[in-house]
């Protein structure tokens, strides 16, 4: 059992983790979610006695670590898989570890079979992929048996047998009664690994519940609709009659319609009624990992921006032509200019339409990117990579384009 | 108090099981002998020209040890790489979550790396010694002369004491890179700058090896140091246990 409480780390100016309260329990699989920069990393730090919290504290079985009587053979953490002298074998850096905790030797080759590295025990840990530096660290974490387990980013850098591999690991570690706490940026790695999370953003508590819990919380399934391209006005009236059945409506860059709040019979009966004609409707289930990046798209420290190139690429007729890379977080696959989300198959009606078929932007509606985490569209670009002329419907593939358009459109 | 031997055991893994130990070590032992062989003989052969006051002044034993301010420089790399390994590779944190005790991690590593520079600082002092005094010819010392043993066996402890030294400064500056960016030059070429300055003699002579190098000499005319040879030895040590005072001050509340 982990327990924190108001757990607040500041470095300088900068507040890494700010006042966190949770709780691991044993028996079970604790994910510990956020971006890049949340603050994990620094709890783990912390948990473990090496960083000092500015206020609050954390305990392990009741006791702060540094007083832990025989720390290492009731704690054992993996937080950096690079933390080995590349100089020294992978044997010889777990016997020096094995003593420093006063475990016996013999103990080094068991967990040295347990991962898998019997073979390369002799070798200078130097030329270790970073797989294997993995195990290794995994290794480290299990020499003193112990009953609270702590992983830093296990999986980084296994191939899938590695990932399932410690998968299961985590799970029949905690299947014996053991506390263990992992931490990931990869929602899809804990959805599989996974009985609890704790999910914290720029180092507060975002969300502390078990993973069922998480997803039907936070994830808001939606339908997916689409009119006719050839008869634009009917996705008006559409949209018209669904906002005042009390339903939401996303335009997604392809011309379809996300539609949340209106359950898929009504959706049908309200086309009928409205003498719309539907291509598409579709039921989606949102992902874990849609879900984690709807709750932590606020707290996302690094964010990309879109890379003009500029004066780096010619002047190209058609703002980001065939061959030039489409801004970040707008990358659509050629065909299908909305990107398919996880655990969802790309969109087979999803195909290129012509400019003229792109909505009029829903104004106050927000673009749809924005609602999956994705850099969201800035209204008005930062330094405009607006084209040098308004591409000739037909001429430009359609995607890309498109949106070029729109955003110039957004700005007026 | 197990907690210390368990510590001791895995720091003495932990320092054979590199190749950067043996390479260090190994260096400091043949640039010493070596070096002091070389002027020992060169000596030797120039003796017969030197004035009387400097045949006065010749020190055979002294004059065996001229390697060791070139041999001192790789016992300050095996110090500083015992402790700035550790934080280059992360390893600081393993270990103390291992250990938590700090104190006790931070002195029974440098117990054990001090263990093993004292043992060859001694083979380096002894051996330079013997082979410098061979080359010397007639005008060698032995063991038994006043003073010698002190200054052969001092020898062994100004390396020692070097090594500790580095050691504390490494820990409080943790980066391999800083520690002997400021450690190499300062011991080979400011202290023996500000030890032959006039102007500054009197501050260079309180510095750690300046002192130290007081406790290796036999002969001392025209030295107008004030103190003597076990003076300057605790001169010294009182630099390290500075040194080591600092490093633990900073290793027990710093982050890891």
């Amino acid at each position: 059992m982990i327990e924190a409480v108001g757990l607040t780390k500041r470095y300088g100016a900068k507040t890494a983790v700010h006042n966190l309260s949770f709780q691991v329990r044993p028996g079970a699989v604790t994910g510990f979610l956020g971006p890049n920069g949340s603050g994990k990393s620094t709890t783990m730090r912390m948990i473990l006695g090496l960083d000092m919290p500015t206020s609050g504290h954390v305990t392990i079985g009741g006791h702060p670590f540094r007083n832990l009587p025989n720390a290492p053979r009731q704690v054992g953490a993996l937080l950096d898989a690079k933390a080995v002298h590349g100089g020294r074998s992978a044997r010889l850096h777990l016997l020096s570890l094995a003593q420093l905790a006063g475990i016996p030797a013999r103990r080094v080759d068991e967990v040295l079979g347990v991962v898998g590295l019997q073979d390369v025990a002799k070798r200078r840990s130097k030329g270790f992929s970073l797989g294997m530096g993995q195990r290794l660290g995994i290794a480290a974490a299990l020499l003193g048996d112990p009953q609270v387990l702590l992983f830093d980013e296990p999986v980084n850098g296994l191939d899938p047998e590695g990932i399932l591999w410690v998968r299961n690991l985590m799970k029949q570690l905690a299947a014996e009664g053991r506390t263990v706490f992992v931490s990931s940026h990869l929602m899809s790695e804990m959805a599989l690994t996974a009985d609890h999370l704790i999910v914290i953003g720029r180092g507060q508590l975002l969300a502390d519940m078990s993973v069922q819990d998480f997803i039907s919380t936070n994830s808001a399934d939606f339908a997916r609709v689409r009119t006719p391209d050839t008869a634009p006005e009917g996705r008006e009236k559409l949209t018209a009659a669904l906002v005042e059945a009390g339903g939401q409506v996303l335009a997604e860059p392809d011309g379809a319609l996300r539609v949340t709040g209106v359950p898929l019979p009504r959706i049908s009966d309200l086309a009928h009624d409205a003498d719309v004609r539907l291509w598409e409707l579709s039921p989606h289930q949102a992902s874990l990992e849609e879900a984690y990046m709807r709750m932590t798209q606020g707290a996302v420290d690094y964010r990309s921006t879109v890379d003009q190139r500029a004066g780096l690429q010619p002047a190209d007729p058609y703002g980001y032509g065939p061959g030039a890379p489409a801004p970040q977080g707008w990358a659509p696959p050629a065909g299908n200019p909305y990107p398919a989300l996880a655990g969802e198959r790309p969109n087979p009606y999803a195909q290129p339409m012509p400019p003229q078929a792109v909505p009029q932007a829903a104004p106050g509606y927000p673009s749809a990117p924005a609602s999956q985490g994705m850099p969201p569209a800035p209204a008005v670009p930062p330094v405009a990579p607006a084209p040098p002329s308004t591409p000739p419907p037909g001429a430009a593939p359609a995607g890309p384009a498109d949106l070029t358009k729109r955003d110039s459109e957004d700005a007026r | 108090m197990a907690v210390a031997t368990q510590v001791l055991q895995s720091e003495w893994t932990k320092i054979k099981s590199v190749r950067s130990t043996v390479w260090t070590l190994g260096l400091a032992v043949v640039v010493t002998v070596a070096l002091g062989a070389l002027i020992s003989a060169l000596s030797k052969n120039d003796f017969d020209k030197l004035s009387t006051e400097d045949r006065i002044n010749f020190d055979p034993t002294f004059t065996s040890f001229a390697g060791m301010g070139l041999g001192q420089l790789a016992m300050i790399v095996f110090g500083v790489l015992v402790v700035s390994n550790e934080y280059s590779t992360g390893m600081i944190r393993t270990s103390l979550a291992a250990v938590p005790q700090r104190g006790t991690f931070l002195f029974s590593k440098i117990a054990v790396a001090t263990l093993l520079a004292l043992a060859i600082g001694m083979i380096t002092s002894f051996v330079a010694f013997f082979v410098g005094q061979s080359m010397l010819g007639e005008h060698k010392a032995s063991l038994g002369d006043p003073g010698v043993l002190r200054a052969v066996i001092g020898g062994g402890l100004y390396m020692t004491l070097i090594t500790v030294f580095s050691m504390g400064v490494a820990t409080m500056l943790r980066s391999p890179m800083l520690s002997l960016g400021i450690l190499m030059p300062f011991f080979f070429l400011v202290s023996s700058i500000l030890g032959n300055v006039s102007a500054t003699k009197k501050v260079g002579q309180y510095l750690p090896d300046q002192a130290g190098h007081k406790v290796m000499q036999v002969v001392t005319v025209g030295d107008d140091a004030p103190y003597g040879p076990w003076g300057g030895f605790t001169i010294m040590v009182l630099w390290v246990v500075a040194a080591l005072i600092g490093a633990y001050a900073l290793l027990r509340k710093r982050d890891a």
